[in-house]
């Protein structure tokens, strides 16, 4: 096996020996059993919520799990709106760096609410230190624990039992971030430290080159946030080539820890559901049905990766580490094949490569990738998603043998399927209405005004790709995708900082977040309330490898039928120009 | 809503004291331990002039290895990629040219040696490695315009190679460090 093939083959079997243990740990901390944190976090927590008057005993049903969530996200987003807006006079700021526009400052302010971090700035000029550690890193814990506490309550839900009651919103907050993300994330900032990220709150160093031309490096409290981003699946990045900095990513070994780092806790959260609901078998389909999807997305874009790009070669050059445009030689053309796949079927959205130059296999799978959202998908979230493609299975299969459909001894009924519906369907709308939109505008080449000027100040719409052709419909398809996906990646070469595409992504944003939260919390809780019917010989059986093979169906039907057409004008007429 | 505004609120405050405050404080205390103080790896010239080893500068100067091309021209106030398309008709010009002018500057080479690492633009711009194939197309000239032997740069390049870590991952060479030395070399 070659020394590339054999880094990604044991970073995925390092993630998974490590993410059963940690799924354990989890649907322990769920379900409040003692375990060896509560040594350090136990006192901490019990503080942090006398000073906040919350009881985190008190019970709450679905709707009032919302309300609590909605709310605190509510109070986050002012606190970064206030910081971006606000970052040239507060403090930390030794690059004196501007405030943003009202318009960024809505984008950012959302995109890291939601645990997206598609960033329409570059951290070196767009932010300051202040806005970095107290904005945008604060946000990378909180909207991760948001997701986590989610899931929890639908892991709760999900129970033999029939009850309103799903623990305190609250609880699960706190408990995921303070023993989960932060354990973890000490450990990984550490090893990072020691790889030779920089951990400074010195601003610019200035420098003169050993062949004489003046340069200037910019440093951070890099590693704490790199941390979080990745354990978080947050994405952003500290700098504006993310892990592909020399920085933010110095090494093959800090390479690997970062790509454990963000498929870590996917993977354990589907554990946490078979151990914490006692469905173990189960969890172990769930895994493997999103294995075999992650599989066949990243085996193709190795593939193409690895051979390179077909008018180079022609050109006479060889081209011994495959593709290298956009890619670093000390992760080569393989790690950063496997990295794209796995950034985009979770919603990392990190990148250690620039997306934007791949080949057309590799990009139409990260766009599959992130169309799908439920191959592992984002912390928390990724199981809601996959949830909704459960109960879809499960009334599918429900119909064909004919028995009112069920799920862990619960009845699904209109009100659920409706929800789930409405779930999976608004995904697809939003990524093609706003890919239409856009596409309108750049094909009349339309004069946008006020909502778009390019570098040279001219306000024509085609003025926002980078690429002509197949490859600009990508970039702006790709955008969207990755807004709905909440994935947070992008083909960068888009002009994407500017009001049309930062407003508009920014409403995709908020949707595609939240409403996915709210169905899937919606229908557990509905399900919950149901009375348990106890297993018969006609229960169709959900931990069997026929059922998950139907969830694959379902999942690759949707995402066939919704978006083939466009990418048959993207990817797919790329690469039949290009063979 | 209402009776959660208060709650979250405090929450919120209390929080981001912990996550923001408390947390990268620790990392930063521990970050005093690691190298350089947490403030990037340095290495020094013969001269005592020192410069960051993670971070790759920019060598066209015929005398010295050349690093690959850069979308922010090595300069690591910013970073960034090129972000071309693999069929843009723009950006396979560019790539014509650059292997035009690596072998105007490198006439004793076949064109089929020229790794595509060489005149392909990294992801950061600021990719402080090269292939190692990527080195060793670049001997002969820099043993001609230094006037050394071929041999002795060879050997000097070997010694720069970096190999897989444990079995894993590409090999490649530090442009900023092979440069270093190779002006040391007599």
């Amino acid at each position: 096996m070659s020394p590339q093939i054999l880094g990604v083959v044991v970073m995925f079997i390092a993630t998974l020996f490590l993410a059963v243990p940690l799924g354990r740990y989890i649907s322990k901390v769920y379900g409040g059993q003692g375990v060896w944190t509560d040594l350090i976090f136990k006192p901490i927590e019990r503080l942090f919520f006398k000073v906040s008057r919350i009881d985190p005993a008190r019970e709450m049903n679905w709707k009032q799990h919302l309300v609590a969530l909605l709310t605190i996200n509510l109070v986050w987003f002012f606190w970064v709106m206030f910081c971006l807006l606000n970052q040239s006079w507060l403090p930390m700021n030794p690059d004196h760096n501007p405030n943003m526009t009202p318009d960024l400052a809505w984008n950012t302010s959302i995109s890291f609410l939601v645990n997206c971090n598609l960033q329409q700035y570059s951290g070196e000029t767009g932010v300051s230190y202040f806005s970095q550690v107290f904005g945008l890193m604060f946000l990378q814990f909180v909207s991760a624990g948001t997701g986590m506490a989610a899931a929890a309550v639908v892991f709760n839900a999900l129970r033999d039992k029939t009850s309103e009651h799903l623990g305190n919103f609250y609880n699960y907050f706190l408990k995921s971030c303070t023993r989960i993300l932060l354990p973890l994330c000490m450990l990984i900032a550490t090893i990072h430290v020691f790889e030779g990220t920089p951990m400074t709150f010195k601003g610019i160093d200035t420098l003169t080159s050993v062949q004489g031309d003046t340069m200037h490096v910019s440093r951070g409290p890099v590693a704490a946030f790199v941390a979080i981003k990745h354990l978080g699946t947050n994405g952003g990045g500290f700098f504006g080539a993310n892990s592909a900095h020399p920085f933010e990513n110095p090494t093959y070994l800090s390479n690997i820890v970062q790509m454990i780092a963000q498929i870590l806790i996917p993977f354990a959260m589907v554990f946490a559901f078979g151990f914490y609901c006692n469905k173990k078998r189960l969890a172990w389909v769930f895994w493997c049905v999103m294995t075999v999807g992650f599989l066949v997305l990243v085996i193709p874009a190795l593939n193409a990766e690895i051979n390179g790009n077909p008018y180079i070669t022609q050109m006479g050059i060889s081209q011994p580490g495959g593709n290298m445009e956009g890619k670093e030689i000390r992760f080569g053309s393989i790690a950063s094949a496997f990295w794209c796949i796995a950034t985009t079927v979770i919603s990392t959205g990190s990148v250690n490569s620039m997306h934007d130059s791949f080949m057309p296999v590799s990009g139409m799978n990260m766009l599959l990738g992130m169309m799908v959202n439920s191959f592992y998908g984002g912390v928390g979230v990724g199981f809601l998603n996959f949830f909704i493609y459960v109960i879809l299975a499960v009334f599918i299969g429900g119909l064909m043998v004919g028995r009112t459909p069920e799920f862990l001894g619960k009845k699904i009924e209109a009100r659920e399927m409706k929800i789930a519906m409405i779930i999976a369907l608004f995904h697809p709308f939003l990524i093609l209405l706003g890919t239409a939109i856009a596409s309108y505008l750049a094909a009349h080449d339309t004069n946008m005004g006020w909502w778009f000027a390019d570098a040279a100040g001219k306000h024509n719409a085609s003025g926002w790709l980078n690429n002509p052709s197949y490859h600009g419909f990508s970039e702006m398809l790709y955008q969207y995708t990755s807004s709905s996906a909440n994935n947070g990646s992008g083909f960068e070469g888009l002009a994407d900082n500017n009001p049309f595409w930062n407003i508009s992504t920014g409403i995709v944003l908020l949707f595609s977040r939240f409403l996915p939260i709210i169905g899937p919390v919606a229908i557990a809780g509905l399900m919950a309330q149901k009375k348990f019917i106890p297993v018969s010989s006609g229960t169709l059986k959900t931990d069997t490898g026929t059922f998950g093979l139907l969830v694959f169906a379902v999942k690759v039907i949707i995402a066939a039928l919704a978006f083939f057409p466009a990418l048959a004008l993207g990817p797919i007429s790329e690469w039949m120009k290009m063979h | 809503m209402k009776k959660e505004i208060i709650p979250s609120l405090l929450l919120t405050i209390v929080c981001i004291l912990f996550f923001s405050g408390v947390y990268p404080v620790i990392i930063w205390a521990i970050a005093q331990a690691g190298p350089n103080k947490g403030e990037g790896i340095t290495i020094k010239d013969s001269k005592g002039k020192y410069y960051y080893e993670n971070i790759g500068q920019k060598f066209t100067d015929d005398k010295y290895f050349w690093s690959r091309p850069s979308a922010v021209n090595y300069n690591a106030a910013g970073s960034g990629g090129s972000n071309k398309g693999p069929d843009n008709p723009d950006y396979l010009a560019q790539v014509q040219a650059a292997i035009d002018t690596f072998m105007k500057h490198n006439p004793d080479i076949n064109k089929a040696d020229i790794p595509s690492d060489m005149v392909t633009a990294s992801g950061s711009g600021l990719d402080p490695h090269i292939s190692v194939q990527g080195a060793e197309v670049q001997i002969a000239r820099i043993a001609k315009v230094r006037g050394l032997d071929k041999n002795k740069v060879d050997a000097l390049v070997k010694a720069h190679i970096e190999g897989p870590m444990y079995g894993m991952g590409p090999s490649r060479i530090n442009v900023l460090k092979l440069n270093i030395d190779l002006d040391n070399l007599k």
